[in-house]
């Protein structure tokens, strides 16, 4: 347990109540059921780096996210926030204003009756951290400009912004009560390719000037490849592959990190035809027993389909596969 | 002659404040059994060019200019009935949600039976027949059981699989996807493209395959059209679009996209954002976020002209 990880999780996993009402389940004798949204999970992150936790739909990345900045608690494991157990230091102010969170859609994240001074101003007031009026309106105008805005955007209204411009405001916002660790869930899915561009770039300059650390949430493995230092790759609320990004991209372990490397349409591929991989993500609510992955793996053997895998060191990466494991890959 | 020829398409929404041109001059062909890709940023007028073409144009938005011809007969002014009757059997459309598409009410044979009887001289039992052999092609498994079941008993890949069956059960000569696969994860995605792909090289059918993702038409089209402000900035073979792009808006945007392949310190960003239609500068509408404008592109409108191998509405080229 160093102290030298600005975020670490232990084992942690997260359980979502998914019964019917109690009425119901008591008429049709059904037991509760609960969905295993995280399992196990365990990473950590070095201050001023980015990890990246990247997967499709449904595997769990988001509610890591939420878990990270104290909006869920943990079901089981621990989250410790530089050494601290997460709620712990989240019950001080001091503590807390140190972290903050990016989310995904810049429209619904800016409430639209306040104008930006206000949004963006609203951690200043919080944390009392402008002591007179004045000072604190110097710091939201220092805030925009250091995301791109002029002060005079300031009084504006949230619908006058384009989405580029907004996801400007929300990192404004973020960076208003002076954070080391950012949670960013998908901070650019909603925006434009050459929008896209500015705001990785932005975040990119804001992490080296002011030594931020990142946890970056996506479904783009070409914009984590773009940012992350380091990497787990989650499927069904595991992580299947983690390790340093550059290692992962060079060489991929995990068969399910293969097939999403496989399966994303590049510009250097023009025109070429591939083999899709067969198969959907099953229902987290009954994941298959063993590998959850093994009902889509060309690796599979019958191993896979009763003993779930723990993870293997290869190198600096960590697999959890057990053909990995068994050098079986081919 | 081309299947598909808009010529000059100019499409406005008049609204209080004025007329909102949203196409304004757009003209592009595609041949039988080719792929045409159309890119563009949100509001670059990519859907509503796809939807002129059917004639599903939401009031108060007409089409107040140009033509578009299928086959060499104008359809951009025809009646609702005739309409009717060449969406579905000429034109095919996929959308991006495959459940706004399908009717959740009705079983999904109903609904391809439906589509094909009311195209073709189908008697019940050969409709069904076909619908499972459909079915069966665009890879549901057990498509003679699930063929009675409804929409919300298919997962979101086999979904936009029936929708698929859906826009090519009748045949049609020109098929309009757009974004039809951006609602699904990478791995389903991948399936859904391979699918599309060989189902309208079979039936030698043409697509407009409407996407902001250049990834997809990379792997996908055999030429492309950049859509920039409610015009066409350029187009071409994919190839060349994407390797030489004539534009500075084409390479400027082929630059933004992060690659897997390595990775860069900074990626190429356009400044600014696209003009609102109710603000579009004067000119060149690229303009103001062009690196290489000059004084004409601050005043004269360019149209497409040659460049190359491709087409680019950029005075650069003139």
């Amino acid at each position: 347990m160093s102290t030298r990880h600005i975020l670490e999780t232990v084992s942690l996993s997260h359980d979502f109540d998914v019964s019917k009402p109690w009425l119901q389940r008591v008429l049709a004798r059904e037991p509760r059921r609960r969905l295993r949204a995280v399992d196990d999970v365990s990473f950590h992150i070095e201050p001023g780096t980015t990890f990246a936790l990247v997967g499709e739909s449904g595997c769990g990345k988001s509610t890591i996210a939420r878990l990270a900045v104290g909006l869920y608690d943990p079901t089981e494991g621990d989250i410790l926030f530089e050494g601290q157990v997460l709620s712990d230091a989240r019950a001080k102010p001091a503590t807390r204003r140190r972290m903050n969170m990016i989310f995904q859609d810049p429209y619904a994240s800016l409430n639209p009756r306040w104008r930006v001074r206000d949004i963006v101003g609203e951690p200043i007031r919080v944390f009392g951290l402008g002591e007179r009026p004045n000072e604190a309106r110097a710091r939201v105008g220092s805030l925009l400009a250091q995301v791109g805005l002029t002060v005079s955007d300031g009084e504006k209204y949230p619908h006058e912004f384009s989405g580029g411009q907004r996801q400007r405001i929300s990192i404004a916002r973020a960076l208003a009560s002076e954070p080391d660790f950012l949670v960013c869930d998908e901070p650019t899915s909603a925006l434009d390719v050459s929008v896209q561009a500015q705001i990785l770039n932005l975040m990119r300059d804001l992490q080296q000037r002011l030594g931020l650390t990142y946890l970056f949430i996506s479904h783009n493995l070409a914009v984590v490849r773009h940012m992350a230092d380091r990497l787990g790759v989650m499927y069904l609320g595991r992580i299947v592959e983690r390790g340093p990004a550059e290692a992962i991209f060079a060489r991929p372990l995990h068969p399910y990190t293969r097939l999403l490397l496989d399966a994303i349409p590049d510009l250097e591929q023009i025109g070429r035809s591939r083999k899709a991989v067969g198969g959907e993500l099953p229902s987290p609510i009954a994941p298959p027993p063993g590998c959850p992955f093994h009902p889509r793996c060309p690796l599979a053997n019958d191993r896979c389909r009763v003993e779930k895998p723990g993870h293997t060191p290869v190198g600096d990466v960590l697999v959890a596969c057990h053909a990995v494991a068994e050098g079986r890959t081919g | 002659m081309a299947l598909l020829d808009v010529r000059d398409l100019v499409v406005e929404f008049p609204t209080r404040r004025g007329v909102l041109r949203a196409l304004d001059g757009v003209s592009f062909s595609i041949e039988k059994g080719e792929v045409l890709g159309v890119v563009g940023e949100s509001g670059a007028g990519k859907s509503l060019t796809g939807v002129s073409i059917v004639g599903l144009l939401e009031r108060p938005g007409h089409i107040a200019g140009g033509q578009i011809l299928l086959d060499g007969t104008r359809i951009d002014n025809l009646p609702a009935e005739p309409m009717r009757r060449i969406r579905g059997k000429r034109i095919g459309m996929i959308f991006q949600d495959p459940l706004t598409t399908l009717n959740p009410l009705y079983t999904i044979g109903r609904q391809l039976t439906e589509t094909m009887q009311t195209h073709l001289p189908l008697s019940d039992a050969d409709a069904r027949k076909r619908a499972i052999g459909w079915l069966d092609r665009v890879g549901i498994p057990a498509a003679a059981q699930r063929i009675d079941a409804y929409p919300h008993e298919f997962s979101g890949g086999q979904r936009q699989r029936v929708v698929i069956a859906l826009a090519l059960c009748a045949e049609p000569a020109l098929v309009i996807a757009d974004e039809p696969t951006t609602a699904l994860d990478v791995s389903i995605q991948a399936q859904i493209i391979t699918l599309l792909k060989d189902l309208t090289r079979d039936e030698h059918t043409a697509v407009m395959l409407i996407t902001h993702d250049m990834g997809v038409i990379a792997e996908t089209a055999n030429r492309v059209a950049v859509m920039y402000a409610g015009r066409i900035a350029e187009i071409g073979p994919v190839e060349t679009v994407i390797r030489h792009p004539a534009h500075p808006y084409t390479e400027g945007l082929m630059a933004s996209i992060p690659s897997l392949e390595h990775r860069v310190a900074r990626l190429r960003q356009i400044d600014g954002a696209m003009p609102r239609l109710d603000a579009l500068p004067q000119g060149c509408r690229f303009h103001p976020r062009c690196p290489k404008a000059f004084d004409r592109c601050r005043t004269d409108l360019p149209d497409l002209m040659d460049a190359g191998a491709t087409r680019a509405a950029c005075w650069l080229h003139a």
